[in-house]
């Protein structure tokens, strides 16, 4: 216990840290870390609270912003972005039952139920404590459970590495909505797209057909805009614009004493279903969110008032999302796993920063892995301090058209993706997969599983090419009982798709994600 | 045969395609179209061996692994009801395309200002409503606000005016 908070001194230190920081030719001292934490906060609140943009597309728009910044500076405010929208994201599904964010989906049934009674300001607030307990308590388990993972990792070789990246896909791929064949296929569409480019090991310019500009392989920024950007405007598009918006007063916030009594148990529950789901490979905030509300449902001795504006609803939910949020960082920060679409972003900064990510970072680098976790838990505290007061501030944002949100966010995307390399190639790349995504998309082929696929794509190779040359080109030396570590992995994803393809449970799972969409 | 979705028919289509034209790509040409032809028509890359995978091992096994998914996609599509493709939105598509495209082949000779001008009207038009005044306005705003954040802030090294006018009055 006594390491770990030493541990998180060192973050805390790291965080507040003065830097001078050059701004276009003036030198200032500023504790920097701190500044970028809080940019990520209302940023995060800020796509949170507007339906048609969410984290994916957000990071992957600021990634060429944060070239130039320290890996901290970087990754403290990227991840601010994605706990951030999850509290934005139930602002808009309590007070006008739009969930800004996916994994705010919930939040809406019971959530408007109690705005339209009145009670809006309560619900609020139940949302923002239960993220924000939430929110506390996985940061400690990431402290807690990051640190023994590490060392288990870093016994890993190349044969373990190789199982773990199947696991973690397979894991990805069954969790996610959708046909199951269809998203692995996606995972290995997006393994192959990951392998254009040089090869590392032999040199070789790989399906470049002769563009120079693909030598490097293609830019990570650029399919993430495109598939998820470029997509999201255009199903937006789509639709005819009618967001109505009435503003009622929020009224008091303070919950009564009965709403309190309410709701400790479903936070509990919440933060320990969320915490365990948002480790799990493919988890993370939308599923943590269902599961919760589910569970309080059956649970609750007022489950009769469940869809009349149940607080439970509201307090079970929010706390899990919110934890699952945060708890997906552990297989990102100890095994170099992204667990979904924004962990494999994440993945993505850390290597435009030079770090391999693995469980060394933690070791390498002490000061940016607890850096990292105190900024999660400061940045939970400023986002319960901000949000509530600034709710008036969301809801007026909420009245801007459409029509004058998408061309910026396309500006600001192509000048992104333009300044990657200087290049208009780049931005032709990105138009082109915001085609092949929205294909995709209108074929029922998730885009997640391929982003997932696509940065994991050369790590594997890399792997697998060490681990056939270990065993001497055995290719069963990922089942071999002399690899106990590696034939768990193979088992469990084994067993994992079977589980999934079984008759019963496919339709069991067809009919939750139903249920739930 | 009757394809009874849709949806996954074409999807398979497209991953048997996809998955074939990485393993090809990858391995090159068979011998029989190379005789045909002539000469050899797609180079593919050396295979090497488990030990020592070669650069197109791990691709042709993904190619085929694609090639089994999209098939059994296929096979799900004419046994199972599925849905049909939602309808395909031509104008956004196309529009969004477009400016993203004038953006980035206009930055260089036409500088940031009109080049971001471009895009916010090409961008505009794809939508429901298009509205000169309106859109004229944003153009202005977002060309001040890139400017000041992208170039003066962040620094990034593009133009701001257009190659032809030798000085160019914002610095």
């Amino acid at each position: 216990m006594e390491g770990i908070l030493g541990n998180l001194l060192i973050g805390f230190i790291e965080v507040f840290k003065l830097q001078a920081v050059t701004f276009s030719g003036i030198t200032m001292t500023l504790p920097f870390n701190i500044i970028m934490c809080l940019i990520g906060c209302l940023l995060g609140t800020l796509i949170g609270v507007l339906p048609g943009i969410g984290p994916v597309a957000t990071i992957a728009m600021l990634l060429p912003v944060t070239f130039n910044l320290s890996p901290i500076a970087a990754l403290i405010m990227l991840a601010g972005i994605y706990y951030g929208a999850q509290y934005g994201g139930s602002t808009t599904a309590i007070l006008i039952n739009i969930p800004g964010e996916s994994s705010s989906v919930v939040t809406c049934l019971e959530g408007y139920q109690m705005a339209r009674q009145g009670r809006a300001g309560p619900a609020l607030a139940t949302a923002a404590i239960a993220s924000f307990f939430a929110g506390c308590v996985s940061t400690l388990v990431i402290a807690l459970f990051a640190p023994p993972l590490a060392e288990v990792a870093l016994k890993f070789g190349p044969a373990e590495y190789t199982s773990l990246m199947v696991l973690g896909l397979v894991a990805a791929t069954v969790l996610a909505s959708g046909s199951l064949i269809k998203a692995i296929a996606m995972v290995v569409l997006g393994l192959l797209l990951g392998l254009v480019g040089t090869d590392g090991n032999s040199g070789v310019l790989r399906f470049a057909f002769g563009i120079s500009e693909l030598a490097d392989g293609i830019g990570f920024v650029t399919v993430a805009m495109g598939m998820f950007g470029i997509c999201e405007i255009i199903a937006n598009l789509e639709q005819k614009e009618n967001r109505e918006v009435f503003t009622k007063s929020v009224g008091k916030l303070m919950p009564s004493k009965e709403d309190f009594k309410r709701m400790v148990a479903p936070i509990l529950r919440g933060t320990v279903l969320g915490s365990a789901l948002g480790i799990l490979p493919g988890g993370g905030a939308l599923l943590a969110s269902f599961a919760s509300y589910t569970l309080e449902k059956k649970v609750s001795k007022y489950s009769h008032e469940f869809g009349k504006g149940a607080i439970e609803g509201v307090a079970g939910p929010e706390s899990a999302n919110n934890a699952g949020a945060q708890t997906s960082f552990i297989p990102l920060l100890t095994l170099g796993i992204p667990s979904n679409a924004v962990m494999a972003l994440m993945i993505g900064a850390m290597m435009i920063q030079g770090i391999a990510p693995g469980p060394q970072v933690m070791t390498e680098r002490p000061q940016l892995f607890w850096g990292m976790i105190a900024s999660m838990w400061l940045g939970n505290l400023m986002l319960v301090i901000l949000n509530l007061p600034l709710i008036g501030m969301w809801i007026k944002l909420l009245t801007v058209p459409y029509r004058y949100l998408y061309p910026s966010i396309l500006l600001f995307m192509a000048i992104g993706v333009f300044s990657i390399s200087n290049q208009p190639f780049d931005c032709l790349l990105m138009a082109c997969f915001g085609l092949f995504g929205y294909v995709c998309v209108k074929l029922g082929c998730e885009p997640a599983p391929l982003i997932l696929g696509f940065i994991l794509g050369p790590l594997m190779e890399e792997n697998l090419r060490r681990a056939m040359l270990l065993s001497r080109g055995d290719p069963w030396v990922f089942i071999s009982p002399s690899k106990p570590i590696s034939m768990g992995f193979i088992i469990a994803s084994v067993l994992l798709l079977v589980i999934v393809a079984l008759p019963g449970l496919r339709k069991k799972r067809k009919e939750v994600f139903v249920e739930e969409t | 045969m009757k394809i009874k979705s849709q949806q996954d028919w074409w999807a398979g289509l497209m991953f048997v395609a996809l998955g074939l034209f990485f393993i090809v790509f990858a391995l090159g040409t068979p011998e029989f179209i190379n005789n045909i032809v002539g000469t050899k028509l797609i180079g593919g890359y050396q295979m090497g061996s488990s030990v020592r995978m070669g650069p197109a091992y791990f691709p042709v096994v993904l190619g085929g692994l694609l090639t089994l998914l999209g098939a059994l996609v296929l096979f799900d599509s004419i046994v199972e009801e599925g849905s049909e493709i939602a309808k395909f939105h031509l104008r956004p598509v196309l529009f969004l395309g477009l400016s993203s495209l004038a953006f980035a082949y206009l930055l260089k000779p036409l500088g940031l200002m009109l080049a971001s001008v471009a895009l916010v009207f090409i961008s505009a038009y794809g939508g429901h409503e298009f509205k000169w005044k309106e859109v004229a306005i944003m153009a202005v705003l977002l060309v001040i606000v890139s400017v000041l954040v992208f170039v003066k802030a962040l620094s990034l090294p593009f133009p701001i005016c257009p190659a032809f006018i030798e000085v160019c009055p914002i610095r």
